[in-house]
């Protein structure tokens, strides 16, 4: 098949009902080669249902899709072999061992039993799992999953890997591990369709991104113009007295010295977000702060959050309830 | 991370020639060593394989063996060689229920995605389940014998009893299909056990399995003369005891046939169209 493009994810028009939900409602999306595309979008965005139709695990009702040129519904047998998947849904076999996990993949990609041995024990050992090869993975930790995930998913060298919400439910340094990897292998050239639910993630590991809501494409560019065009940024202050988070929170949003969004307490880490969009407000927080006497331990500045992101992008917060959230300290880029 | 395309499209075009005998017994082959190692961390999967022949064997031959045996003449003893030869066909039964169980929860484990999202064949999965079960299968069936033959079976026709398991593989492998079906149309391992055993009991109590049908209702005989759980019993019974067998043989086959026929293609659509 002639390739009238470089994108290795070429999608038009793709729709996807289930029932009278409209899981996606006219997708276009195209990924170039040696990219990394990140989707970005709230529970319900239709993000998993992207990454199905892509993987060919599920049939589309309208539109086209091809990866790596090849047609999802047409030529279902091709793409998936070029194609690695890591996901919430494709797993490994908690059962087996991490070695035989890759050794089963390797043979079912038609690797002879010599070369899938090589392949298992390389990726193991590239992915730091030669330890721990024996056992059966569903005695390993969250991160050593992910990385048996990922592992797995590159055994076929795929031309192009989807990443399904890769780090959803990791703490912020096996987070960090997972990063660390998905970057080596971006380095070595694959193109990579990510989606996430964390800002954070898709400005660390994409050059490119696609906001989506509902089944609708709602913004998408590369991640720098889309950080401009979004402008806020989170302050988060941490009051020495926990107590004093509530009574800092209501006055900041009595002030109205806040961005698109309001205040939100983190109440885990004792800690306030305050969504701005410029340094004035940073100033005029810091000055309320003062004024009132409160004595703060620090104040930070991240990045927005997804729902200033969708406020800023559409108007309205990200639709769908955040009922994923990760558990961990750092909700400040979920939600 | 830089944006620069990387020389990825020199990569060979892939073949769209379809798969291979060869690759499919390749993809089978790495299925079946999955499935063993299963049983290999959790040998407890094999409890019900090893004390269902045991418990089942004990029970009818100690519980019911005296009376039904009286009544054909030949009490216990006679009895034991009645119902070891129904027996196999039973657990035959029993065991291909684990099929679709151990299918669902794939289903619900995610791996499922993983294997459909891999270039091989759909049947491929659904074989390797099948030949794992028939290889528990043929172990139960090892310590149904052990068992029989300490209660005081006689095996007269030892080629007749190898037929029988190979009969009873048979018919069960062709039960697998419709179990494999539940397994990925209903949504959790329990429900497909639920459903199993409402298709079973009645299959393996309506049958000549347990006691001979000549003194059950007209109308049950009806049921029970066309159950291919009783014409697979009397068959094993006539290889391994002696007596008629071509007719029951023949009607076990054909109904093996026919259920392969319906069942295979109808789970491997279901299992290939699941979203």
């Amino acid at each position: 098949m002639t390739r009238i493009d470089n994108n290795a994810v070429s999608v038009r028009g793709l729709v996807k009902h289930y029932g009278d939900t409209k899981a996606l409602d006219g997708v276009d999306l195209d990924v170039r080669e040696g990219t990394v595309m990140g989707v970005l979008g709230p529970n319900g965005a239709g993000k998993t249902t992207l990454v199905r139709i892509l993987s060919t695990l599920l049939k589309p009702d309208a539109g086209e899709a091809t990866v790596a040129g090849y047609d999802v519904l047409r030529q279902p047998r091709q793409l998936r072999r070029v194609i690695g998947l890591t996901g919430q849904y494709a797993s490994v076999d908690e059962k087996l061992p991490g070695w035989e996990n890759l050794y089963m993949i390797g043979r079912l990609l038609d690797l002879p039993r010599k070369d899938a041995r090589a392949r298992a024990d390389e990726l193991l050992e590239r992915f730091s799992l030669t330890e721990a090869a024996k056992r059966p993975a569903s005695t390993y930790s969250g991160g050593m999953r992910r990385r048996l995930d990922l592992a797995a998913s590159m055994i076929g060298h795929p031309q192009v890997l989807y990443l399904d919400e890769p780090t959803t439910g990791l703490d912020p340094r096996t987070r960090n591990e997972v990063w660390a990897e998905v970057k080596a292998m971006v380095g070595d050239g694959v193109t990579v369709l990510l989606t996430t639910q964390y800002m954070e993630e898709a400005e660390q590991l994409a050059s490119e991104l696609t906001v989506v809501d509902r089944g609708k494409v709602i913004a998408n560019g590369r991640v720098e113009e889309l950080k401009a065009k979004v402008g806020g940024r989170t302050l988060r202050v941490r009051p020495v007295d926990p107590l004093q988070v509530r009574p800092l929170a209501e006055m900041i949003d009595e002030l109205g010295i806040t961005g698109l969004a309001s205040t939100t307490v983190d109440a885990e880490s004792g800690t306030l977000l305050v969504p701005i969009l410029s340094d004035e407000q940073l100033t005029a927080v810091v000055g309320a702060v003062t004024a009132r006497g409160i004595t703060i331990s620090s104040i930070t500045t991240e990045l927005p959050s997804l729902d200033e992101v969708f406020l800023s992008l559409t108007g309205h917060r990200a639709s769908a309830p955040q009922d994923a959230t990760p558990a961990d300290d750092r909700q400040e880029v979920a939600v | 991370m830089s944006a620069a395309t990387a020389p990825v499209a020199a990569t060979a075009p892939v073949s769209d020639a379809p798969i291979s005998l060869r690759a499919h017994l390749r993809h089978t082959g790495a299925l079946v060593r999955r499935n063993l190692l299963w049983i290999r961390q959790d040998p407890e999967s094999m409890f019900d394989a090893l004390l269902m022949p045991v418990v089942f064997t004990l029970l009818f031959v100690y519980v019911f063996g005296g009376s039904i045996g009286q009544a054909l003449g030949g009490g216990q003893d006679g009895y034991v060689q009645y119902v070891i030869p129904g027996m196999i066909a039973m657990m035959s039964m029993t065991l291909s229920q684990g099929v679709g169980t151990g299918f669902s929860q794939d289903f619900n484990s995610g791996v499922m995605d993983r294997f459909r999202s891999l270039p091989i064949g759909r049947g491929s999965v659904l074989f390797a389940k099948i030949s794992v079960e028939l290889v528990r299968m043929l172990f139960a069936t090892a310590v149904l014998m052990i068992v029989a033959v300490l209660v005081g079976f006689h095996i007269n026709h030892w080629g007749g009893l190898f037929a029988a398991v190979g009969l009873s593989a048979v018919f069960a492998s062709s039960i697998m299909w419709v179990f494999l079906t539940l397994g990925v149309v209903l949504k959790n391992a329990q429900s497909v056990q639920a459903m199993g055993f409402l298709v079973l009991f009645p299959l393996q109590f309506g049958s000549s399995i347990f006691a001979p049908t000549n003194s059950m209702p007209g109308w049950l005989q009806s049921f029970t003369d066309y159950n291919p759980l009783s014409t697979l019993a009397d068959a094993a019974r006539g290889l391994m005891v002696g007596g008629p067998v071509a007719h029951d043989l023949w009607v076990t086959l054909a109904w093996s046939v026919a259920i392969t026929a319906v069942a295979a293609p109808y789970a491997i659509h279901k299992f290939r169209t699941k979203s």
